[in-house]
């Protein structure tokens, strides 16, 4: 919330600042709150004299209302997998030219078609990660590895869920042993039940998004659902926390790099986009923001410190135990209604 | 939100009305009339428009119309049913919903009923501790009394959210009090993530807002109408009861006035300090409009909360006829 708020802040300043958006030597990036090492930002001023307008926000939805409201604002967005999907179907954003993006050809093999865009012609991933549990290996009496241990009433009152529908339900879908982007309304009123039995026996503390990390290093609860980048940043505070991607799979995701339709800098967006993509400054990007990285070549930078971290680096099996999110747009107002039980369930 | 949040027709807007101003100023200074009065609240009455009875009319508007805007009372059906929608999506899809165990889905009512009472508990408490905090500021022979209205006023000068967040780390389980609990080898208490907690932060946040027109009402009251009650035989508690209580009425009914409204469209509190665990209205008027993207039932809400609020005032504007407590609108 405060995130949030301070987004809002900031974002109106650089609006202000940023009238001259269509001149030369200009790009306009719209990426997710603190999620680029700003040193980064002025290398490639420094290199292109190029100037970034940098704009940030917290949430896809948000961010596709901009693009779709203001669509010559910005030259750079970074939407997740599933709003990759939904901008390809309103036809928000444009093809990549890849004969100016040379860098391109380090993206990791598996990231190259993925199934948001199957042919790779309008996203080079950014970040990516999963979705597991964080949990406090003082306070679990076993080694957690199912998604099982979130409706154990031995954790009453310690765990912390996610306070988003699609990541919620997700979490119940997967443990029930259907997929995170069911549309069946029999599944989706299974998980709904199974989340609603979890609050009604008092397993749940709290559903919260931003809190979680900072909580689990105080050591407020004994397991708590979040995504990997937060995970590492929590391990790091408080080695006695422990991330693990449940034998059941999860949901892997990947923010991506888009030019929307209207972009008036074209050019500039292919030139920024190419940058993040060279392996030094995908280096400096990955230690600085700990998500994981899609680039080969900036893995071979950082070396062992990445390749050994689990967390960072899952194994392949891992990784095709889970699933992108895929736009559900038709049955979006299910996931609402469903999660509206959940969170008014007495 | 970026540009939008202002936007450069904004800007423009606002520069006219100012030109407009200042013609209409000039235009009365040079018909040697000088400046007239009403001049001045030009700019105000501009404000209202553009910022009250626009966005109050726009609410109406998406409360009664569906997505292609056409006109539709489903968003008010869904507000009694909140499985309305999802009914019909279900028998589209070829399900019957009563196969799902899906009835009528009462989390709009409930939620509105929560909040009504939260409102009331969190009123009645404000009340409680109010009141005699004001009579001891308002007592003239007390002398902490002004040190108090300072002490009530300092903490509004930082900004709500920060002191609920402050609160949190307060109330956390391995919070201040809770350290001090465990190190006095008292057991731990889960002070936090359930609706007590909520109600305290509304209460803490809302109490200056019940105070205040109390504290004014009893210190403009004069005097020598209580001692002239105790000269004609009355003792003090009679004329507390009965000169002081009624004289100060005005500034109880704009104090709870003060503090039902917020207390009823309270968001935020709900989340940070009941972690998430119960919602009250306000949190769900946001959820529609924005993780649900649904603005249609999002005004409809507003719209119902809106016609509430009325109500509650009209019946308010009964016990203070004057107006002087600030309950007319």
């Amino acid at each position: 919330m405060m995130k949030k708020l301070f987004a809002l802040l900031l974002v109106a300043v650089l609006a202000l600042s940023a009238f001259g958006g269509l001149a030369e030597g200009v790009v306009n990036v719209y990426n997710w709150e603190d999620y680029i090492d700003e040193e980064v930002i002025a290398l490639f001023e420094k290199e292109t004299g190029i100037k970034v307008n940098y704009m940030r926000f917290t949430l896809n939805e948000d961010m596709m209302v901009q693009v779709r409201t203001s669509p010559t604002a910005f030259d750079v967005v970074f939407p997740s997998d599933y709003a990759i999907e939904r901008m390809i179907a309103e036809d928000l954003i444009q093809p990549i030219d890849y004969s100016k993006v040379p860098n391109a050809g380090n993206i990791l093999e598996w990231l190259m078609s993925p199934d948001y865009d199957k042919e790779h012609k309008f996203s080079i991933p950014y970040m990516w990660g999963t979705v597991g549990i964080l949990y406090d290996t003082t306070k679990v009496a076993e080694p957690v590895d199912s998604w099982g241990a979130l409706f154990d009433e031995q954790y009453k009152g310690e765990v912390f869920m996610l306070d988003s529908p699609r990541d919620a339900l997700g979490v119940a879908l997967k443990y029930l042993g259907y997929s995170v982007n069911s549309k069946d309304p029999v599944e989706l009123k299974a998980a709904t039940d199974l989340l609603i039995d979890q609050k009604n026996k008092g397993i749940v503390k709290a559903y919260q998004v931003d809190e979680t990390k900072d909580k689990m290093v105080k050591g407020e609860a004994a397991l708590a659902v979040v995504w990997s980048g937060d995970a590492q940043y929590a391990i790091n505070l408080n080695p006695n926390l422990a991330y693990v991607v449940p034998k059941e799979g999860s949901n892997v995701w990947v923010d991506g790099m888009v030019i929307p339709k209207q972009a008036p800098n074209y050019d500039n967006a292919l030139q920024f986009i190419d940058f993040l993509c060279r392996p030094d400054i995908a280096a400096m990007n990955t230690q600085y923001i700990e998500y994981s990285s899609p680039n080969a070549k900036a893995i071979e930078l950082i070396g062992e410190e990445y390749t050994s971290n689990t967390n960072l680096n899952p194994s392949q099996e891992t990784i095709d135990n889970c699933e992108f999110f895929h736009d559900n747009y038709d049955v979006k107002q299910l996931y609402d209604t469903f999660w509206g039980m959940v969170k008014n369930a007495k | 939100m970026s540009k939008l949040a202002f936007p450069s027709w904004a800007v423009w807007l606002m520069a006219l009305g100012f030109a407009g101003f200042i013609a209409l100023v000039v235009l009365s200074i040079r018909q040697n009339k000088g400046i007239k009065r009403s001049l001045f609240a030009y700019p105000y009455g501009l404000w209202i428009v553009i910022f009250t009875i626009i966005p109050l009319f726009l609410i109406g508007y998406y409360a009664f119309t569906d997505k292609t805007g056409a006109f539709t009372l489903d968003n008010f059906k869904n507000f009694w049913d909140s499985n309305y929608d999802m009914h019909k999506q279900l028998a589209e899809m070829g399900h019957n919903p009563a196969d799902l165990g899906i009835t009528r889905g009462l989390v709009n009512v409930d939620t509105l009923i929560y909040s009504l009472w939260m409102a009331f508990l969190c009123t009645l408490i404000c009340l409680g501790l109010g009141y005699p905090a004001a009579l001891f500021m308002a007592d003239r022979n007390f002398k902490l009394g002004s040190t108090l209205v300072i002490l009530f006023i300092i903490p509004m000068w930082m900004n709500f959210l920060l002191r609920t967040i402050a609160w949190m780390s307060l109330l956390e389980d391995n919070g201040l009090i809770n350290s001090l609990l465990t190190g006095l080898g008292l057991p731990k208490m889960r002070l936090m993530y359930n609706s007590q907690a909520v109600l305290l932060g509304m209460v803490y946040n809302y109490l200056p807002f019940m105070v205040f027109p109390i504290y004014n009402s009893l210190n403009k009251q004069d005097n020598r109408l209580s001692e002239a009650a105790m000269d004609l035989g009355a003792d003090e508690m009679v004329t507390f009861l009965r000169v002081t209580v009624p004289l100060s009425l005005p500034g109880v009914v704009s104090g709870i006035t003060m503090v039902f409204m917020p207390s009823v469209t309270t968001f935020f509190i709900p989340r940070v300090l009941g972690g998430g665990n119960t919602e009250m209205f306000g949190d769900l008027i946001e959820r529609t409009f924005l993780s649900a993207d649904n603005w249609n039932l999002g005004s409809a809400l507003s719209l119902i909360m809106m016609v509430l609020i009325l109500l509650s005032l009209t019946l308010l504007r009964k016990v203070d006829p004057e107006g002087e407590g600030g309950s007319t609108i």
